[in-house]
């Protein structure tokens, strides 16, 4: 149905948003976050999402995580339409086919990483899959560590037990709002390798909202957002291309706000 | 800085509000106390100086009879009287008819006020006070003015459901005749002062009077003077004795009221302490809460202190912010904690008013010095708990503000738990110098290392609670599953905060355990006393043990079946001890009451009569008394009676310190009546038929009954557990004030952990499993409180039972009431977790996340 077959297995929808508007306030005071995004994210792929500050990114991810109701339009996550779907649902289905990671405070501070990590299992009741979890825990890296509390690890490692955590219920689709927003470069590094990997060798969906065009750049499609609207996108992006797009877009935002 | 803390009151409205709450409860307990206690002083103020004449002629001697409560057969003739009122110094001389032994009963012929307060029945003979006002004042209707009619006090008309023309039905002395009978009530009047003070008020036409307490004699009991113009009481008591027939005295009004002061003092004092502890623990509990409360909203302040301090602040400024909080706080707090306290005090009033104790609402005002006492105990409590932690505050490092993750540091645990243990030797080395028998009241020893130990483990709590806690953990989460878990986790995860909190419930369910060990050990040596002691088949007595009329008793002995009817009739009496005069309890017994009850003697014989005495053993050295020796006893109405002691026995709960034969009584002039009966059956009697025939005889006076053993151990375990509930009930409000401690820690933590919340809800936690999780955490505190306090409480009650073995000489734990109050907090956790539970579910979870 898409109009582009991309390369590998990216020919399902893990999820879309059709004409997705959430507005804030009323009258003259209101605000489009969302101003009727389209979009669909493909399985088995790493989408980045990218934008001038305010554009509507983390609007558009809460409302497709089901963090978030929509204005008017459809979100859509796994063949499932959350329009209609109760509280407790959009708890379940939280727990089960999607996940985060968000900029900071990803953990339970009274909880070992490893607690951290099986959290939306146990939650739901279910029992982990082992070796599933030894694979994701081995992955990140994180062996020795899965006994500390978040409070004695480094802003690297609590991010890539959210990612740990993210993957470990093998979710549909996993949405992480700037999560390298506050590593340094080598920490990013680690952290955005194993999304990376984590698309390529378990087949994740994994969407990404970021700043950073390094970051971007270790994405499959990057999906730019303006004023609340999709303005364009790119395929298998280098970082020239992507600080370019980025620049555009900074110009017309300068320009607007100029005139 | 005034400015910023004003903002923060009102920033956190809720939050303060609810510690603001703690010293609201707290002084409004105290205060309400207060309140009752002078409202109580004062209802008997006002009745005893209202109702007593600018003089009075009385039977001399230093057992006053109409405080005794037994009828005297001295009597003062007419011709007395008017020898008295022809004195130029007297104005007005008024015979009385005091009658004693005589009750109401109500339209539903249950006895009126039959919990204490005495009947007072009377002649109607108008008299004025010592202000020259009327002693008795109409309310409606008129006065007894011939034989059949009565005037009642409004109250007790009223709870027997009477009406005016209505018949009303009174138990009667008069000897030889039937006890009931029936009036006409013609009016309802009250003591100038205002109400009785749950006494019922009986009065009666003047020859009624006599015929029914003075055989018919044309005589009184006593005579109330009025001073001519310009004469003192001093001058009219002086002129008075000079006319005053033998064993009759005339005192002052003054002294009079004296004396029934003095009597009615010592009772309103045990009531006013009684209730204060209660205050205090109260007060305690609350400024346990108000120190939580401070510590948390100090903690989540902690980068706003250190910004003000980097911005210049001094520490001296971020104290005095907190401190200035804390006393606008406590002004607030006081000042509608004195309001509540109006509240409380009418309420305690209806409570003691179902106890027959009525108390005027309109001496129930707020005193100045209540007032003041509540400020000055709200700032102060207020101050005291935030000033740890507002010096916490100011010891915020500047830098702070510019971390994210910084925690005010705390002292460590080992401190506390070295300091801790310190006062708990110091706590038990209290109780045990109290045990063993130090110089100064034992109980003052081990009341002061029973509040040591509940304050040391009160902030011991953190360190000590270790193992419940983990314990909940471990439960919890292996019943309620990862929800059970973090509830676990969230109590461990602050072990000062939920021990603080928990402290609350821990002081007042320690006074509640240690409370019912007293009473369950009261209860079981009672049992095992009756078990004992109580030798006759039934026992006759009215459970207020006031005396009854002796017409029942003689009835009883007509019964089918009955072999013996043994009598006995007590009375005050007073002896002197190293010279002084001193009060202590007569019982006269008959020659059954010797054979059946069989008095252990530890010398001489029990057998006596006339002039003979035994003593018991505490008597006996109280009096430097034995076998061979004579005391002087002197009896109400003054007839003292030199009397030889023949026996000296143990103590026993079937008669007093000193026994006699029943005739000395009436040889001492004391009217005969009842106090108690030991019936014994024939052999081989039907002994259900002979109840049934004895439960007939006793059907006029509805509230005198026959009980055999278990009966007898019911009505006193009844009687305890009565008086438990009143104590537990007064206790409930500092469970109350605790509970409400763990909504506001339950409810600063929700505010606390808002983003961790939020993330949990947002990796799939269900809003049920979400108040699941908050209301455990809540259970958690309560179990440990729970928990803590009746361990210390156990001990305490264990120890205090120890020191007072020789009374209570049976240890008992309440262990099912034990297991009720751990089933009672954790309803109480569940419910202290409604509001903060149903705050943290309505949370939008994107919000809860962006919080910062
Ligand atoms: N709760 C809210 N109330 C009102 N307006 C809001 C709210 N949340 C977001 N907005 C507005 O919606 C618009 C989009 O916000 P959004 O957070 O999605 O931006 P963003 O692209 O994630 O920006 P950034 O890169 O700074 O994170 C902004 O103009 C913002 O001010
Ligand atoms: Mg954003």
């Amino acid at each position: 149905m898409t109009e582009q077959p991309g390369e590998g297995a990216a020919t399902e929808v893990a999820a879309s948003a059709k004409d997705l508007t959430k507005t804030y306030g009323k009258g003259e005071a209101e605000v489009r976050a969302l101003d009727g995004v389209t979009v669909d994210l493909m399985k088995g792929e790493f989408t980045a999402v990218m934008g001038p500050s305010g554009s509507g990114k983390s609007t558009l991810m809460h409302c497709l995580a089901a963090l978030d109701t929509p204005t008017a339009g459809e979100a859509i996550v796994d063949g499932t339409s959350l329009g209609r779907l109760k509280d407790k649902d959009l708890t379940t289905l939280r727990r089960e086919r999607v996940g985060f990671v968000f900029q900071s405070f990803n953990l339970v501070p009274t909880l070992s990483a490893e607690e951290n990590i099986l959290l939306p299992l146990s939650l739901a009741g279910r029992k982990p899959d082992r070796e599933w979890f030894d694979q994701v825990v081995d992955s990140v890296g994180l062996r020795p560590r899965l006994g500390h509390r978040p409070s004695e690890m480094s802003g690297g490692q609590q991010q890539r037990v959210a990612c740990a955590r993210a993957l470990v219920s093998k979710p549909s689709i996993v949405f992480a709002d700037e999560p390298t927003g506050n590593l340094d470069s080598t920490s990013s590094a680690e952290v955005l390798g194993f999304l990376r990997r984590s698309v390529d060798e378990f087949g994740q969906t994994v969407v990404m909202v970021t700043h950073d065009p390094v970051a971007a750049s270790y994405t499959d499609r990057i999906v730019f957002l303006a004023d609340g609207k999709i303005v364009d996108e790119l395929r298998n992006p280098d970082r020239d291309q992507i600080l370019a797009k980025m620049a555009s877009l900074q110009d017309v935002a300068a320009q607007k706000a100029a005139g | 800085m005034l400015l910023l803390t004003w903002r923060n009151l009102l920033a956190r409205k809720v939050r303060l509000l609810m510690s603001t709450l703690a010293i609201v409860l707290g002084i409004g307990f105290l205060a309400g106390v207060m309140t009752f206690s002078s409202g109580l002083n004062a209802t008997f103020q006002n009745i005893v100086s209202g109702s007593t004449s600018d003089g009075l002629v009385r039977p001399a001697g230093d057992v006053s009879a109409a405080n005794a409560g037994v009828a005297t057969t001295q009597l003062i003739t007419p011709a007395d009287i008017d020898k008295i009122s022809a004195l130029p110094e007297v104005e007005d001389a008024t015979g009385s008819v005091d009658g004693f032994g005589s009750f109401l009963l109500g339209e539903d012929d249950k006895l009126v006020g039959g919990q204490g307060a005495p009947t007072l029945a009377f002649n109607y003979a108008p008299a004025d006070n010592m202000a020259g006002e009327d002693i008795l004042v109409l309310n409606e209707g008129g006065w007894p003015e011939q034989p059949g009619e009565v005037t009642l006090d409004t109250s007790s008309a009223e709870r027997g459901g009477y009406e005016i023309g209505d018949t009303v039905t009174m138990i009667v002395p008069t000897e030889g005749q039937d006890p009931r009978r029936t009036f006409t009530l013609v009016g309802t009047a009250d003591f100038n002062g205002g109400g009785t003070a749950g006494a019922t008020l009986v009065l009666l036409d003047t020859a009624e009077a006599q015929e029914i307490f003075l055989g018919g004699e044309d005589a009184f009991t006593s005579v109330a003077l009025t001073a001519a113009d310009g004469i003192s009481q001093t001058e009219l008591a002086e002129a008075a004795s000079a006319v005053t027939p033998a064993g009759f005295t005339a005192v002052t009004g003054d002294k009079v009221v004296e004396e029934t002061q003095d009597q009615i003092g010592q009772f309103l004092d045990v009531i006013d302490i009684f209730l204060k502890v209660f205050a205090g623990i109260a007060i305690l509990v609350g400024g346990f809460i108000i120190f939580n409360t401070f510590t948390i909203l100090v903690s989540q302040r902690v980068r706003e202190s250190a910004l003000l301090r980097a911005l210049g602040a001094s520490r001296k400024q971020v104290t005095r912010s907190v401190l200035v909080e804390a006393f606008l706080m406590a002004v607030v707090g006081a000042t509608l904690g004195l309001l509540l306290g109006l509240g409380l005090s009418r309420l305690l009033a209806g409570l003691f008013r179902s106890f027959g104790l009525d108390i005027a609402g309109d001496v129930l005002t707020l005193t100045p010095g209540t007032i003041f006492w509540g400020y000055v105990v709200g700032v102060a409590v207020t101050m005291v708990a935030a000033f740890v932690p507002a010096r916490r505050a100011a010891k915020v490092p500047p830098v702070a503000a510019m971390r994210d993750d910084l925690v005010v540091q705390e002292k460590g645990m080992g401190r506390r738990l070295l300091l801790g243990t310190i006062a708990m030797v110091v706590g038990t080395a209290f109780v045990v110098v109290g045990l063993t028998g130090a110089p100064g009241t034992d109980a003052y020893w081990i009341g002061a290392g029973a509040v040591i130990w509940v304050i040391t483990t009160a902030v011991m709590a953190p360190v000590v609670g270790q193992p419940v806690l983990l314990l909940c953990r471990s439960v919890f989460g292996r019943v309620f599953g990862t929800a059970g878990l973090l509830a676990g986790e969230n109590a461990l995860r602050n072990p000062r905060r939920t021990g603080a909190t928990a402290s609350a419930l821990m002081i007042g369910l320690a006074v509640v355990s240690a409370v019912g060990v007293l009473a369950s050990s009261l209860s079981a040596t009672n049992d095992a006393t009756v078990d004992d002691a109580f030798k006759s088949d039934f026992l006759v007595q009215m459970p207020t043990f006031q005396s009854f009329p002796a017409a029942f008793g003689d009835r009883m002995e007509d019964v089918d079946g009955v072999d013996q009817v043994s009598r006995q009739q007590a009375t005050p009496v007073s002896v002197e001890v190293d010279g002084e005069p001193d009060q202590t309890f007569l019982t006269g017994v008959d020659q059954a009451f010797l054979d059946i009850y069989d008095l252990a003697m530890i010398d001489g014989t029990d057998q006596m009569s006339g002039r003979q005495a035994i003593l018991n053993e505490g008597r006996a050295d109280d009096f430097g008394a034995g076998v061979g020796d004579t005391i002087d006893i002197q009896f109400p109405g003054g007839e003292t009676i030199a009397v030889e002691v023949v026996g000296v026995s143990e103590e026993s709960p079937t008669t007093s310190g000193i026994t006699t034969p029943l005739a000395l009584l009436a040889e001492a002039g004391i009217k005969r009546s009842d106090s108690s009966l030991s019936i014994m059956l024939a052999e081989g009697a039907d002994r259900a038929s002979a109840k049934q025939d004895l439960e007939d005889v006793v059907e006029a006076l509805p509230i005198l009954s026959v009980q055999d053993k278990e009966e007898f151990k019911e009505l006193i375990s009844s009687q305890v557990n009565q008086l438990l509930y009143v104590i537990y009930g007064l206790l409930a409000l500092a469970v109350v004030i605790a509970v409400i401690g763990i909504v506001n820690t339950l409810g600063l933590s929700v505010i606390e952990r808002t983003r961790e919340i939020g993330l949990l809800r947002a990796v799939g936690l269900s809003r049920r499993k979400l108040r699941t999780m908050i209301t455990l955490e809540s259970v958690a505190i309560a179990l440990l409180g729970a928990v803590l306090g009746m361990v210390v409480g156990l001990v305490i009650g264990v120890v205090l039972r120890q020191s007072l073995k020789d009374d209570l000489t049976e240890l008992s734990l309440p262990l099912d009431n034990l297991v009720i109050f751990l089933v009672v907090a954790v309803l109480f956790g569940v419910l202290a977790a409604v509001v903060p539970a149903i705050r943290a579910s309505r949370m939008k979870v994107l919000q809860a996340i962006a919080t910062e």
